[in-house]
């Protein structure tokens, strides 16, 4: 049942232009053979800029690995969504947003989260249901929001988040603002009604959104194989009159190359965009999910750590380049370690909030309400 | 945004004009995509736009209810007060229409089940467009459900700007003996039941029409009660869990010192919607069995 052929393969790179019938679809390069940190879109970044995704994608997972010790500590509630193995993802498109632009995701939200520069403390004390959490405890692991950020979520029910994201998409232009929305989503998302409608109202209403596939081959135990008939999910795009594009997660550089044309595109022309991004989760769909190395092997694991690990794959590039030296890149995972730790204490010693708080954020105007001009019963507790 | 409400002016005419005088970029046809289209406008008022959303039928709400009960009402829940979701959600919510179960449901127990989100259940023309105008001016999500009966009524509306505040009542009618609590349409029936049990019956019924569900009137409902010392609760709901379960559970808590009879309700008796007409208009609160459940709170 294990998808290696879908782990084993390099994919090559491919793309859709919006032309007249039958649609060409150029298989461009293959991802093997070039240099993505040689684009433009990264060979204009500062050392300091490149430094600043490695630290991003290292502390992404440090500190997830710190959660995962916590969960199983029993410190963490609930559900626990892992994004180890999908880093360079979040990081390389969040790397991209200007000033207009909004990100908007699923459940497996905290690589996303870390990466807009929510605190390691914010995110950590959230999951734990601290007051000092990003949501005062209220939302969990799979609800951080930040929208001083333009990060509006952490949504849980799959691919709910994907007509919120046309939404604030649909704002932009309708406020004339020049910007993109990214809405990710995973490719267990891709067979609920919710999405395949927000796909059509994007493209028929050309709404500035780039809808981000983090393809990593299960949704939840089932494997892409088991679960869409059509394994090309980007291919989707063209039912719906759609440009979409193709490429591997694991190396940032080759994540920024793709997802900058779609955002440029989207940005310029008001036009939607699918990005597929091909990518792999080292663990279960939850931490919960101990059955997943029933529904896939061991080797299949192994062989993407070996060979496409993000963490390993940025550092390798960075030394290479000269970018960073082995001792500095040391000193940052680290600082990062640490940086988790600390979060892990911060949380632990944070208090929760008072019962009082089960009953704020519930109602905008009853939250401002400050001159108690509210008429009727809003909670009807007896 | 809605379907069919530009440039056809609406399924039922509700926003016949519109489009013509705003255009495109304010009245906006939508596909048949209900979920699509109410997250949509969650995820823009987000970034501080109003949209009002048309429901054909609140029926059809029922195939975006992860977008309004999931997104909508819990967004700013979930954010720890970050967002705020200011949409306004209307359509008609009624049967009596002959056009069976699938198209007749009265959602607004199911929003009032739904902190974050509010329900306001206009009976009138006046109160629909002042419900109206403090709806799309809150910062919070508001149901507006409406009644396609009551499209075709007549009633006099001013032309100035005014408001009908949330969470406010409107006695339409005073009375002594027996207290009739009700909303939406069956507040127009309950008040015509309750004229007939004056001069048939001289019985003198005070009718207190919600306007708004969640939040609720509650004071206006006891002090009526408190008065009278009798209550009938009408609505077009399913009885279970109805709006009135909840108003009922409250009576009895704040004013059972104060009641003469236990609480009544006339519900939509409690089967899917029947086509039939005929049995249709005997399923949902008609005014025969208003009268008959008032005389037995009165026995």
């Amino acid at each position: 049942m294990a998808n290696s052929d879908f782990v084993k393969a390099t994919l090559m790179a491919t793309t859709k232009k919006k032309t007249a019938a039958p649609a060409k679809k150029s298989t461009t390069k293959s991802a093997k053979s070039t240099n993505f940190a040689t684009a433009p879109i990264n060979k204009s970044l500062t050392k300091e800029a490149k430094i600043a995704l490695y630290r991003t994608i290292v502390g992404i997972r440090r500190f997830e690995e710190r959660s995962l010790r916590a969960y199983n500590q029993g410190k963490i509630g609930g559900f626990l969504h892992l994004y180890i193995g999908q880093e360079a993802v979040a990081t390389g498109i969040v790397s991209l947003m200007e000033e207009n632009d909004h990100i908007i995701t699923a459940y497996r939200d905290h690589g996303h989260a870390l990466a807009v520069g929510m605190s390691m403390n914010e995110c950590m004390a959230e999951m734990y249901g601290k007051h000092t959490g990003c949501s005062k405890g209220k939302g969990g692991s799979m609800h951080f929001f930040a929208p001083d950020k333009n990060y509006w979520g952490g949504h849980g029910i799959v691919a709910g988040q994907t007509p919120l994201g046309a939404g604030l998409a649909f704002a932009l232009k309708y406020k004339g603002l020049k910007g993109c929305a990214l809405a990710f989503l995973g490719d267990g998302a891709v067979n609920q009604g919710s999405f395949m409608e927000t796909l059509n109202l994007a493209s028929l209403w050309n709404i500035p959104v780039v809808f981000v596939i983090e393809n990593n081959g299960y949704s939840m135990g089932t494997s892409l194989k088991r679960s869409s008939a059509e394994e090309n999910l980007a291919h989707r795009a063209d039912g719906f009159d759609m440009e979409w594009e193709v490429c591997n997660g694991h190396d940032v550089f080759e994540v920024r190359e793709v997802a900058n044309r779609a955002m440029t595109r989207a940005r310029e022309e008001h036009k939607p965009f699918l990005l597929e991004i091909r990518t792999y989760r080292y663990r279960g769909h939850s931490v919960a999910d101990a059955n997943h190395e029933k529904y896939r092997t061991k080797e299949e694991i192994e062989e993407y750590k070996r060979t496409k690990d993000p963490v390993n794959v940025i550092k390798q590039q960075l030394l290479a380049d000269g970018t960073l030296t082995e001792d500095e890149a040391k000193k940052i995972d680290q600082e990062k370690k640490d940086e988790a730790e600390a979060s892990a204490k911060f949380a632990d010693e944070s208090p929760v909030a008072p019962r009082s708080e089960i009953q704020t954020d519930v109602y905008w105007e009853v939250d401002n309400d400050s001159e108690s001009k509210l008429k009727g019963t809003y909670f009807f507790n007896d | 945004m809605g379907e069919e409400v530009a440039q056809y002016n609406g399924a039922y005419k509700v926003t016949e004009g519109l489009w013509e005088k705003w255009g495109d970029k304010r009245l906006i046809d939508t596909p048949i995509s209900e979920a699509a289209f109410s997250g949509l406008a969650i995820g823009a008022s987000a970034l501080g736009i109003r949209p009002v959303v048309e429901m054909m039928f609140m029926s059809f709400s029922y195939v975006a209810i992860d977008q309004l009960f999931n997104n909508a009402s819990f967004c700013r829940y979930m954010s720890g007060g970050l967002m705020n979701i200011p949409i306004v959600v209307r359509g008609p919510a009624n049967g009596g229409t002959n056009v069976g179960a699938t198209h007749s449901h009265t959602p607004e127990n199911m929003v009032a089940n739904h902190p974050g989100l509010k329900v306001v259940c206009p009976s009138n023309a006046y109160d629909a467009k002042g419900l109206m105008k403090a709806a799309i001016r809150d910062n919070d999500p508001v149901f507006v459900m409406e009644n396609t009966l009551l499209y075709g009524e007549k009633w006099d509306v001013p032309e100035e700007e005014y408001i009908v505040e949330l969470g406010v009542a409107n006695i339409l009618k005073e009375g002594s003996d027996l207290t009739i609590v009700s909303h939406g349409r069956c507040a127009m029936i309950s008040l015509q039941a309750a004229k007939t049990l004056e001069e048939k019956h001289g019985i003198s019924v005070e009718v207190v029409d919600l306007r708004s569900i969640r939040p609720l009137d509650e004071e206006t409902i006891l002090r009526s009660v408190k008065k009278t010392h009798r209550a009938l609760l009408v609505e077009e709901n399913k009885p279970y869990c109805g709006v009135d379960a909840q108003i009922s559970h409250i009576i009895q808590l704040k004013a059972f010192d104060y009641l003469d009879a236990p609480v009544h309700r006339v519900s939509a008796i409690d089967a899917p919607q029947i086509y039939a007409k005929e049995l249709e208009n005997w399923q949902i609160p008609n005014e025969e069995r208003i009268i008959e459940m008032a005389l037995k709170c009165l026995a």
